[in-house]
């Protein structure tokens, strides 16, 4: 289009080419301008350019009005100022505004390759500059697997411009076309002769230009792209290893003091009563402070309990040691995890809200040739980043100032208006860097506290939660019972298929008395079940939360995935069929499934079905790719067993292979893992595949050990080792990654390897071993071995 | 009572409650944030520098034991290995969220300068009590041997 029309990119001219009413940023009116005079000569001799000095332009010079209104306009910093994204310094720095928050999914890298290839960036030169909260930057709430998906357009369009003013600011130097400005690695040149200006050097003339519409800015072609799915090497990887750069745990502010909170052990509980006389008498102690008590829904509202402020972490630790305290225990004394799973498991039992139907599931259970049901549990969840939330706050009086892990600085800002009643302009919310996040970071609660305190002791606060208070007084993921009905024919085909799930809904923390799982929840893994049977039934249960449930890694997908794949394996068993073979018999012929038109309330992920459609033959192309990578059907030693699961979530198609050893004891190795994943369009194959080994392994991890109990209400489990995670012995030595390649829209990465793991697991196992397990974790924190005996039938 | 620790060097006056651990001197008095806290109780490894060339976990150690030490920290550690096990934890982009990371590279580190080819058990052992929750550990267990390769 526009630069198709300027000469800037090959191909065919489209028709926005002859519109003759787009405009040329040329021929303005200048005031002076001295071409290689001596008073402007930068001294540069840019090489290739035997004999050329670089002039260095005016931008004073010209003539020009303000940018205007343009929705791309508004960054801080930097010369040229087109968007929200870039800003270019003299020296030819090019600051690339990120507005998600990193936490290892190498947002700084990926968002930077985009905005970075359409800009035609020297990368060398590419600095991020982390966004603040600001609803300027649009959804910033970095969960989801989509910061990629929600950006890579509007990314794309931000670079393009700039450049697309580059080039115009280079023209009007020259006096020519924009046609004959080419754009390349940081450099605009004249290609009548061999003349060149740098982007530092264009930077003040071309931001006073006006921003080209977005419908005037043509993309480049995938096959221009030089960052897009590229494997560019981290921007943040080198300061790691340095011990630089800033987590939420890292801010330091002057005259800084550091809290810690001791919280009631049960959600909404509260301080009847406490004593800080040994608490103050600790050193380096300096007060307490009440917080004040929360009551449903949880919001992102702290927890109460009593605040210890002290000089330093460690004191401030020793302090709430001291504390004595008489707790109330709130309405949710009577939750215990135990009874709560029978509760669950009858109600998955019995008959529940229908959220997909196809044909008709009794009917079709009645006339089968064999029947079978299975009943899966898996529980509560903590996400355990490595660096626990940590936020530090500085308010002035007037105005409040906030660092820290958020996810979400947006939803920070607002929630901190909300819950301490300050106007949300006179709050700055600052994401730093997050030690992980996993979904607990995306709720502010303890940036609250940490400004809550600040607001009491006057000073900037530092508020550290411990690993015992990561554990004990989490968003959990949501414990959830599954029930499994299906019905065979003669040849073991299935002809029904009914699914109930209950669980505690997300929504539970934000609106009071919510019970029943939401249609956003059933979407992930249930209501999309992409299986071809006659008669298939998805039904829901309603389940009272007694903890705050929040969102995890790939959320309901990963106990819906579980259920689902292992139970298309439990089939598979039944009909004496291959469990590979079986499961794409499951997924059936070539098509494209539309929950909704079965009665589903569907949203899948916020994308359009045209764009992102469920298309079996996706899933199937990633069964058969992780089955071949895995050499599926290869004879295997005694206890060993191959296992697979296919699941889309997140817009993405995981198919996820394991091979475990099982010593007759019980004891549990995983030799190799081969996954295939189909994201369409990847911005970085190396950071993918980094994902994809994580996210796995987070799955085993929690599969295998997982598990938030709770006692009278409060959570048993406290710190490393009794909620347990996978260390690097109990990695696996193979793990092989296929990313399918693709040019369909981006879907998400960071979340999509987390659901096929467990039930390829489970499944892998029941080969080994001729044992199926239902019931996370397989192993627990305490424990060594598997529940198998190698007895039974196989 | 001020108490003086060499570190990656340098000595330095310290003025820290009596028992206080080294991770929280380093972090809180002195201002040098490399080093991670995870779990205070010597279970993750975020913690981990070198005292005397050996890997200990910096949360369970109080300060004023180490009076006469040579701590190493993430900020300071140097040498053949060191620079090796950097140079791979770049190459492979061995981090993801990186927080765990000051910590193994410490333990990498150390492992090296005591086994100059660790076999996979070597690495296992060494490497072990390093929780990573964004589970780097192949990418680990890849660069380690690639350092050792390159010394
Ligand atoms: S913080 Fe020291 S081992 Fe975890
Ligand atoms: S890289 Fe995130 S915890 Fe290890």
């Amino acid at each position: 289009m526009f630069l198709r029309e300027i000469g800037i990119l090959p191909g065919p001219a489209s028709d926005a080419a002859n519109d003759t009413s787009l405009p040329r940023f040329t021929n303005l009116s200048r005031r002076s301008f001295v071409t290689g005079s001596g008073l402007f000569v930068l001294g540069v001799t840019l090489t290739g350019c035997s004999g050329y000095v670089e002039p260095d332009v005016d931008a004073d010079a010209f003539d020009l009005p303000d940018a205007g209104d343009s929705p791309l306009t508004q960054v801080t910093g930097g010369d040229a100022t087109p968007s929200l994204w870039i800003a270019i310094e003299k020296d030819g720095t090019v600051k690339i505004t990120c507005h998600r928050s990193e936490m290892g999914q190498q947002v700084w890298t990926s968002m930077a390759q985009i905005v970075a290839d359409e800009l035609e960036a020297d990368w060398d030169k590419v600095e991020i500059v982390q966004a603040l909260g600001d609803p300027r930057y649009g959804d910033q709430n970095t969960d989801g697997s989509r910061s990629v998906r929600y950006n890579f357009h509007r990314l794309r369009v931000a670079g393009a411009a700039m450049r697309n003013m580059l080039e115009a600011a280079a023209a009007n130097v020259w006096e020519i076309d924009a046609a004959q400005c080419t754009a390349q690695e940081g450099v605009v040149s004249n290609t009548g002769n061999s003349d060149t200006l740098s982007y530092g050097n264009l930077a003040k003339l071309a931001g006073r230009l006006p921003v080209p519409p977005e419908d005037q800015i043509s993309l480049k072609t995938r096959d221009e792209w030089r960052f897009i799915g590229k494997e560019i090497p981290s921007l943040t990887v080198p300061l790691i290893t340095r011990g630089e750069g800033t987590y939420g745990i890292d801010v330091d502010r002057p005259g800084m003091v550091y809290a810690v909170i001791a919280r009631p052990p049960q959600v909404f509980g509260s301080v009847r009563n406490f004593d800080d006389s040994a608490a103050l008498k600790v050193p380096g102690v300096l007060q307490t402070m009440k917080m004040p008590d929360a009551a449903a829904p949880a919001l992102h509202q702290p927890l109460g309990g009593v605040a210890v402020v002290a000089s330093d972490t460690w004191a401030a630790i020793q302090g709430r040691n001291a504390l004595q305290i008489a707790w109330d225990r709130g309405p949710n004394a009577g939750y215990n995890s135990g009874a709560f799973a029978k509760q669950m498991k009858a109600t998955a039992n019995r008959k529940g809200a229908v959220k997909r139907k196809r044909g008709d599931v009794d009917a079709g259970l009645a006339d089968a040739a064999q029947r079978i049901e299975a009943d899966y549990y898996v529980p509560h969840l903590a996400h355990s980043p490595m660096e626990p939330p940590v936020a530090t706050a500085q308010w002035d009086g007037e105005k409040l100032e906030c660092w820290g892990c958020v996810q979400d600085p947006q939803t920070s800002r607002q929630s901190l208006a909300d819950l301490l009643g300050i106007e949300v302009d006179n709050i700055t919310v600052h994401a730093t860097w997050l030690g992980g996040a996993f979904g607990r970071k995306s709720k502010p609660d303890f940036m609250i506290e940490a400004a809550l305190i600040a607001k009491e002791v006057g000073k900037p606060v530092k508020l550290t939660w411990t690993r015992e208070d990561e554990v004990r007084h989490g968003y959990y993921h949501s414990v959830s019972a599954q029930h499994c009905e299906a019905g065979l024919d003669a040849q073991g085909n299935c002809t029904s298929y009914l699914h109930r799930t209950v669980f505690p809904p997300i929504a539970s923390t934000f609106v009071k008395g919510m019970d029943a799982p939401t249609d956003g929840e059933l979407g992930l893994g249930l209501t999309d079940i992409p299986f071809d049977m006659p008669n298939l039934q998805v039904e829901a249960g309603d389940a009272k939360a007694h903890v705050r449930i929040g969102w995890l890694r790939a959320v309901s997908n990963i106990y819906h995935a579980f259920s689902v794949q292992s139970f298309a394996a439990e089939m598979a068993h039944v009909a004496g069929r291959d469990q590979k073979d079986y499961l794409l018999e499951l997924i059936g012929e070539e098509r494209e499934i539309d929950p909704s038109a079965e009665g589903a309330n569907y949203a899948n992920y916020g994308g359009s079905m045209e764009e992102y459609p469920i298309a079996t033959a996706r899933l199937a192309h990633v069964v058969n790719k992780a089955a071949q990578m895995a050499d599926w059907g290869r004879s295997l030693p005694d206890g060993h067993g191959l296992g697979i699961a296919v699941h889309r979530s997140f817009l993405a198609y995981v198919a996820t292979v394991i091979e475990v050893a099982v010593a007759p004891d019980g004891s549990l190795r995983i030799p190799g893992i081969w996954l295939s994943i189909d994201a369409g369009t990847v911005i970085n194959p190396r950071h993918a595949r980094a994902q994809m080994e994580g996210g796995t392994i987070f799955g085993l991890s929690n599969a295998l050990y997982g598990e938030i109990t709770a006692k009278d209400g409060a959570i048993e489990q406290d710190n490393f080792p009794s909620w347990r995670l996978m260390r690097m012995e109990e990695a696996p030595r193979a793990f092989e990654v296929d990313i399918v390649e693709s040019n369909a829209a981006p879907a998400g990465v960071g979340e999509p390897p987390t659901p096929p793991a467990a039930p390829a697991l489970a499944n892998a196992i029941f080969n080994a071993t001729g044992t199926r397990l239902r019931t996370l974790p397989l192993i627990g924190a305490n424990g060594n071995t598997l529940p198998v005996s190698q007895s039974q039938d196989v | 009572m001020a108490v003086t620790l060499t570190i990656n060097g340098k000595a330095q006056a310290i003025e820290a409650a009596p028992g206080t651990p080294l991770l929280w001197v380093l972090r809180d008095h002195l201002k040098m944030t490399g080093t991670k806290f995870g779990c205070g109780v010597a279970q993750c490894g975020a913690c981990t520098v070198h005292v005397d060339g050996q890997p200990i976990r910096s949360c369970i150690t109080p300060h004023d034991t180490l009076e006469n030490a040579k701590i190493a920290t993430i900020e300071g550690v140097e040498g053949s290995a060191a620079a090796a096990i950097r140079e791979a934890w770049i190459a492979n982009d061995v981090p993801q969220c990186g927080y765990c990371q000051s910590g193994q590279i410490m333990a990498a580190t150390a492992l090296l300068e005591g086994t100059a080819n660790p076999s996979d058990k070597d690495i296992d052992d060494a490497m072990s009590g390093n929780l990573c929750r964004c589970a780097t550990y192949m990418s680990i267990r890849r660069a380690i041997k690639e350092a050792a390769s390159n010394m």
